[in-house]
């Protein structure tokens, strides 16, 4: 298998981590060898988070180094543009359309870059840009934009759908099973 | 069975399969998951202690009373847990007893990076080093079994990328492990001078006996490959230096301490050139060093920070981190994204106390926790921040240091979780030696740092239980201090007459400012505010209150109303009354 290397990354508090477990747990069921590395602590209050999710054949490190990552998954605009070193040329960029001004653009320090997307473009190549937040509003909560994101990627990749979905619903809380099932579908079409 | 689990919940699994009956804890990133996980198995008996010295006493006890123990804390938990180590190196144990310790290379969340790895020196305690989850596990049970064999607890030492990280691992079932008797023995659990001489030989014996046997333990590893390079390494940095030299010779080292004198000569031998690639202290190298034999280390690796397969790729090979084919964009270009640091939550009961606090222009000792952020812009409000317990201690040593006018302007902050862990005795220290000064316990109900634990004031254990809960009130008044107000913090009015008039009080004082933290119920209801362009005047007073939820636009401000919790302390501030409620 050939190795992959996926970085998620996003603000504190908008459910990464949930995307890179289903992530992992998918990748193990498809017998690789899996590294996730998930930020927990300080940063998940409203800081920048990243996430490292690898798999293949063997797997060291569980980090992704500099230029190196297949897909980057961003939650939001300025945190792509944070990290968009780590892609590969020829790698590509998944972002949700959302900004959340950080607390030096909250208190008047630093400016909000307005042309985000041109930045990335500069380094980037493959550039996606969606909506996950309106989906997730239809499906009934803004909380599941994690999970349209994750239906976004999916469509992507070569993996059947059913896996995808089972390793979901193994991964979300049983309570919630259905919004977030109707959240990745909602992803999955977007495309 | 395999199973893709974190490295910390490895390390509850292999305590859950080698039969361990007692766990114990303080939270603290990284560790904090280690006794969660542990305490959902119903074999095993896991709880959160007020602090790590505590913990440490409660698993030494289990141990010698004949059940396997395990007791868990982050770096920073291990100098509080310190005076315990040092003597039950000399007791040694009953049942085995395992240390585990989180180090946090690079600081992702911790006050200091100091490297435990010294600790097992000074103490002379055996230390294990896995580098995944899988070793994680099996490390735990290789624990127990050397703990019992040389009658010493055995310290496992974790780093942040090993507890945080996933990766698979095979499960097995739990080993059946009876108590051990237990037998009244002074000579080796009464540890007066006498006694205390006499042990102190056995463990020197022990440790000689560990240094021998460490030339043939499994997890001491020699990959021989390609003799031009040789790595001697352990734990996360075997990782990163495997992936970028997979083809070189490594010595990786599964015990850091006691090392293994033969093995690491007749690795040198065989090798042309020998590296140490390890994180923080030149803690390997400095006894390769005393060996005689010639190895590159800290002359070529950071010292500070964590490392990485590009660090060690840029230093050892040159070249810059690079497994793809794309160059990193030099740091410049990075430098006009605007940083995002962690910020206090909308909705957050510590806000208001800063603002206050920042509005009365108080000196204010803090201390370690969520509210550790109210020194950031724009409340920017604490002063310091040391350990856990220290903002009570400090802000005495400030008013014996600069005299009893300065205390009129001085307050301390320190959460619930933290007073209980340590400031309590600071509190003591206060009333006894008779300071005038004034202690704001800033009481979300739960641990919040570091994810939200339970703790003897919030009325349930680790294992969900409900439990007596411990009243600050009355605790706080029975250690003599007469002037105790609780105030909500999201009455900023009260607040700052509390404020005001305790800081006044020729008396010690404490103030417990009560409200639940915002995110302990999910399911609540939140009313929203909004602002009225009409009347906002831009004075950008709201602005203040470094709230996520307001937003800083061109002629005045905005409220996300997907951030916004409803606390409306920014309607508090408003003076034209621009900001409101939704209807
Ligand atoms: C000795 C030590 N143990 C554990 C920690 C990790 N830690 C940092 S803050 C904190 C407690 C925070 O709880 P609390 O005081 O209630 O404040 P909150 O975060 O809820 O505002 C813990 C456990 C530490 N820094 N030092």
């Amino acid at each position: 298998m050939v190795n992959k290397n996926i970085l998620i990354v996003g603000v504190g508090g908008q459910g990464t981590l949930l995307a890179s477990r289903v992530l992992g747990r998918l990748a193990a069921g498809l017998g690789a060898d899996v590294k996730v590395s998930e930020v927990h602590g300080m940063a998940q209050r409203g800081g920048s988070v990243v996430t490292h999710v690898k798999f293949g054949d063997k797997v060291y490190s569980p980090l992704i180094s500099l230029g190196d990552a297949d897909i980057i998954l961003a939650f939001e605009s300025l945190e792509a543009l944070r990290w968009s070193d780590y892609l590969k040329s020829g790698g590509t960029m998944l972002v949700n359309d959302q900004r959340i001004a950080p607390m030096p653009v909250i208190t008047g320090d630093k400016e909000y870059p307005s042309d985000v997307y041109e930045k990335i473009r500069q380094r980037v190549g493959n550039l996606v840009v969606v909506d996950a937040l309106s989906p997730a509003l239809d499906c009934g909560s803004g909380r599941v934009a994690n999970t349209v994101l994750l239906g976004v990627l999916a469509a992507g990749m070569d993996i059947d759908k059913d896996i995808w979905l089972k390793c979901l619903e193994e991964t979300v809380p049983p309570k919630t099973v259905d919004i977030n099932k109707r959240a990745f579908n909602a992803g999955y079409k977007m495309l | 069975m395999k199973e893709l689990m974190l490295g910390n919940k490895a390390v509850a699994r292999g305590a859950y399969e080698c039969g361990v009956r007692v766990v114990t804890a303080y939270p603290g990133t990284p560790s904090t998951e280690i006794a969660e996980e542990a305490a959902k198995y119903d074999e095993i008996y896991a709880q959160w202690s007020p602090n790590e010295k505590v913990a440490m006493e409660v698993a030494i006890g289990a141990a010698i009373s004949g059940a396997r123990a395990m007791v868990c804390m982050k770096h920073v938990g291990l100098n509080v847990a310190a005076d315990p180590l040092f003597t039950v190196s000399y007791t040694g144990i009953n049942a085995g007893l395992v240390i585990v310790v989180a180090d946090d290379p690079g600081m992702h969340s911790s006050q200091n990076e100091q490297d435990s790895r010294y600790y097992a020196k000074a103490a002379a305690l055996p230390m294990l080093e896995p580098s995944d989850s899988q070793e994680a596990k099996d490390f735990v049970k290789l624990a127990f079994e050397i703990s019992e064999q040389y009658d010493t607890p055995v310290i496992l030492r974790l780093t942040t990328r090993v507890s945080h990280s996933q990766s698979v691992v095979e499960l097995e079932d739990r080993m059946d492990i009876s108590l051990k008797d237990y037998k009244k023995d002074f000579r080796k659990y009464v540890m007066m001078p006498a006694m205390a001489r006499e042990r102190h030989v056995n463990v020197d014996n022990r440790m000689k006996d560990l240094s021998i046997r460490a030339n043939d333990m499994d997890i001491n590893t020699v990959e021989i490959n390609d003799g031009k390079i040789g790595i001697i390494t352990s734990g996360i940095a075997y990782q990163y230096a495997k992936e970028v030299l997979p083809t070189a010779s490594f010595l990786k080292l599964g015990m850091v301490h006691p090392l293994p004198d033969k093995l690491i000569q007749d690795f040198s031998q065989k090798v042309d050139t020998l590296y140490v690639i390890e994180e923080l202290e030149p803690f390997l190298e400095e006894y390769i060093k005393s060996l005689g034999v010639r190895v590159t280390g800290k002359e070529m690796f950071p010292r500070l920070g964590e490392l990485s397969a590009d660090i060690i790729k840029e230093k050892l090979l040159g070249t810059k981190g690079e497994t793809g084919s794309k160059q990193p964009a030099d740091k410049g270009a990075q430098e006009d994204i605007p940083l995002r640091p962690p910020v206090l939550c909308p909705g957050c009961p510590h806000r208001g106390v800063f603002y206050v606090l920042n509005k009365l222009k108080l000196r204010v000792t803090g201390d370690i926790g969520c509210y550790t952020l109210g020194a950031l812009p724009p409340l920017q409000s604490i002063d310091t921040c040391v350990c856990m317990g220290a903002s009570i201690g400090m802000a005495f040593g400030m008013e014996l240091g600069r005299g009893r006018e300065f205390a009129r302007n001085l307050v301390a902050v320190i959460g619930d979780s933290t007073f209980i862990h340590s400031g309590i005795t600071g509190l003591i220290d206060m009333v006894y030696n008779g300071s005038t000064g004034t202690v704001i316990i800033l009481d979300n109900s739960t641990t919040g740092m570091t994810g939200h634990q339970d703790h003897p004031a919030t009325g349930c254990t680790l294992k969900g239980k409900k439990a007596p809960m411990l009243n600050l009130e009355a605790l706080v008044k029975a250690l003599g201090v007469k002037r105790v107000t609780v105030v909500d913090p999201f009455d900023l009015k009260e607040l700052e007459n509390a404020v005001r008039t305790e800081i006044r009080a020729e008396e010690p004082s404490v103030i417990i400012s009560r409200r639940p933290c915002a995110l302990l119920d999910k399911n609540k209801e939140c009313i929203s505010y909004h602002c009225d362009a009409e009347l906002c005047i831009n004075c950008r007073l709201c602005l203040r209150m470094g709230c996520p939820a307001i937003e800083n636009i061109k002629d005045g401000i905005r409220i996300n109303n997907t951030l916004c919790s409803g606390c409306g302390l920014c309607a508090q501030v408003c003076r034209p009354g621009a900001i409101k409620r939704e209807e």
